[in-house]
């Protein structure tokens, strides 16, 4: 292996001379700290070969995973985020958007459309952690709502993908009122007997955790996602104390009975469309 | 006044004039009653320049002040025959939440309010007002005892947030806000939400989605608390006052904003000066919108809740 490493070297360079060529052919895992092929990383679905550790991923890059092939439709993609507080910290919020959007080229923190898995029609909401953190302002609360009125109107399963650190500061109390918003929908879908499965992916936490994801009629978690209302480092602050190994991952929410499954990436979609087929076959009894 | 927050010098030396005052008059033949009568416009003049002017980070410091009237003081100035109801009925009762029935108005109403403690060892009992997954939960209970029953439900939100710790995330913090958010959108009895202190975050929220929200003028309501805020976007929580500022967390703002409905008014020099009259000026503008809310049928009233909050956040298109 690090003789290939040695000998790609030069070719990289020349392709590209701005990426440092080590870090083109591997990276590091965050959770083992091992040296890992990335092509084998980006093979193995983004997943480390070394220990199962679940790199995130960007929404397009899960929405390829999940969806069959050309089915997925966006919608609502014209929704764009405003600035109503003119809030600036270090940066304006304005310039923060812009960057964000330069580097995802999306909009705002999330993707919407509608897609099939194995056949079966789904609404799905993708969570971008990449764009300031997967935050909900706004216009991920209106997206998210509309996602779930077509779900209710439609009939088809909504499925929520997130990964998000919470409500958007930037927006304050608008952002903290999406998650009314979002709630208010859901209980709409839930009175249509319309099914809502939760993907929660690392991390999901705050105003995110605190509204919607942890309401799914399902609610699955990629491993040792962190899941949780406060931050790791917000509890310690408060309580001054070391927090327990494993706090706040998937298998701790699923022991606590918050989660209902721990799933691979790479079976991920086989037990979406599993849970597809069993509702929608549970629908067509009940309609008889 | 025992408590002044530090943009007070002004008042507190007038104040201690004021009382300095009286007490000689009290023991000598002078009649010092013209100088005192006189201090006292000056002191009315100033509480109200003062007050008028606050910073968005002085009103902090009002709406955290400890002698502002928390939920037990309203419940004791506004209504009669409370009985405090207790536990989630899954795992514990939470003091950083009091729930109960009682009389308002000669209407029997469900309470919910967040309850900071007064002494140390109250806020210990209280945990400071940050409630805990159970309170949440005894809050929902009470909520759908209000439903089955056909009582209106009045809610009172002051807490620095929800409690950050093992336990609370053991049992569900983040399930137990997101339940209550959901719950509230659709239950069948008018919810009446008064924000009469710290709005914290998610913590607040829990208990806040209503048919009105009334917030008191000098509360403050936002979606992180400044120093939190600070401590994240400027990494020094000594910013806090500027995050304050940013984030637009006054009654003012959050009007301006289309969150809630109406702002009510203080006593001069804020609530904690008064609280029987903040909490007469508050039962009324409750007394208002509750007598609203209850000519509408269940039907009604949902779908107007749910158009209300549909309609909230600001982007383009």
């Amino acid at each position: 292996m690090v003789r290939l490493w040695f000998k790609k070297r030069p070719f990289s360079k020349v392709k590209d001379s701005k990426q440092r060529v080590p870090r083109g052919l591997w990276v590091k895992c965050e959770n083992c700290k091992e040296m890992v092929y990335k092509e084998e990383v980006e093979r193995n679905l983004k997943v480390c070969p070394k220990c199962n550790y679940h790199f995130r991923i960007s929404a397009k890059e899960r929405i390829e995973l999940l969806v069959d092939k050309g089915s997925f439709k966006e919608r609502d993609a014209s929704i764009s985020p405003k600035d109503p507080l003119k809030f600036k910290d270090s940066k304006r919020y304005m310039d923060r958007l812009k960057e964000a959007q330069r580097k995802t080229g999306m909009k705002d923190a999330v993707i919407c459309g509608t897609a099939s898995i194995g056949g079966y029609p789904v609404e799905l909401v993708v969570f971008e952690f990449g764009f300031l953190g997967g935050s909900m302002g706004s216009v991920v609360g209106e997206k998210v709502t509309r996602a779930v009125e077509r779900a209710c109107e439609s009939g088809t399963p909504l499925i929520i993908v997130s990964s998000s650190g919470g409500a958007r500061m930037q927006e304050s109390i608008l952002s903290l009122v999406q998650m009314g918003k979002t709630c208010a929908a859901l209980a709409r879908l839930s009175e249509a007997k319309v099914p809502y499965i939760s993907v929660l992916t690392d991390p999901t936490t705050g105003g995110v955790s605190a509204s919607f994801a942890l309401l799914g009629d399902v609610v699955i978690s990629e491993p040792k996602a962190l899941i949780g209302f406060a931050g790791p480092r917000v509890i310690e602050q408060t309580i001054r104390q070391q927090l327990p190994q494993g706090f706040q991952r998937a298998e701790f929410l699923m022991e606590h009975g918050f989660v209902d499954m721990v799933v691979d990436r790479k079976v991920l979609r086989e037990t979406l469309r599993r849970l597809l087929s069993l509702f929608e076959n549970g629908r067509r009894a009940w309609a008889l | 006044m025992s408590a002044y927050l530090s943009f007070e010098k002004h008042i507190r030396e007038l104040e201690n004039k004021i009382s300095e005052l009286k007490t000689i008059g009290q023991g000598s033949q002078v009649d010092l009653e013209e100088d005192v009568r006189k201090l006292q416009k000056k002191l009315k003049r100033l509480l109200r320049d003062t007050y008028a002017n606050l910073s968005p980070w002085q009103r902090v410091q009002v709406a955290r002040h400890p002698m502002r009237p928390y939920t037990l003081d309203y419940i004791r100035e506004m209504t009669t025959d409370f009985v405090e109801l207790r536990g989630d009925r899954r795992f514990a009762d939470d003091k950083a939440i009091i729930a109960g029935m009682a009389r308002f108005e000669g209407m029997t109403v469900a309470i919910i309010g967040h309850q900071k403690g007064r002494t140390t060892k109250e806020n210990i009992e209280r945990n400071f007002g940050m409630p805990h997954p159970e309170g949440y939960r005894k809050a929902l209970r009470i909520m759908k005892l209000a439903e089955k029953f056909g009582f209106p439900v009045l809610t009172f939100v002051d807490t620095p947030g929800a409690f950050p710790g093992i336990g609370a995330e053991e049992r569900g913090q983040a399930e137990a806000i997101g339940h209550n958010l959901y719950e509230m959108s659709i239950l069948k009895v008018p919810i009446v939400v008064s924000i009469t202190g710290e709005g914290g975050s998610g913590g607040a929220l829990g208990i806040s989605i209503g048919d009105r929200l009334l917030m008191q003028e000098n509360a403050v309501y936002a979606v992180i608390s400044p120093e939190g805020c600070a401590s994240i976007l400027w990494r020094d929580t000594e910013k806090a006052p500027v995050a304050a500022e940013a984030m637009r967390l006054t009654a003012q703002h959050l009007f301006e904003l289309g969150v809630i409905d109406e702002i009510v008014k203080e006593p001069l020099g804020g609530a904690h000066r008064d609280p029987k009259r903040a909490a007469s000026i508050l039962r009324r503008a409750i007394r208002r919108h509750l007598s609203e809310l209850m000519k509408k049928d269940p039907d009604q009233l949902i779908e107007e809740r749910h158009k209300k909050w549909r309609a909230m956040g600001v982007f383009g298109e």
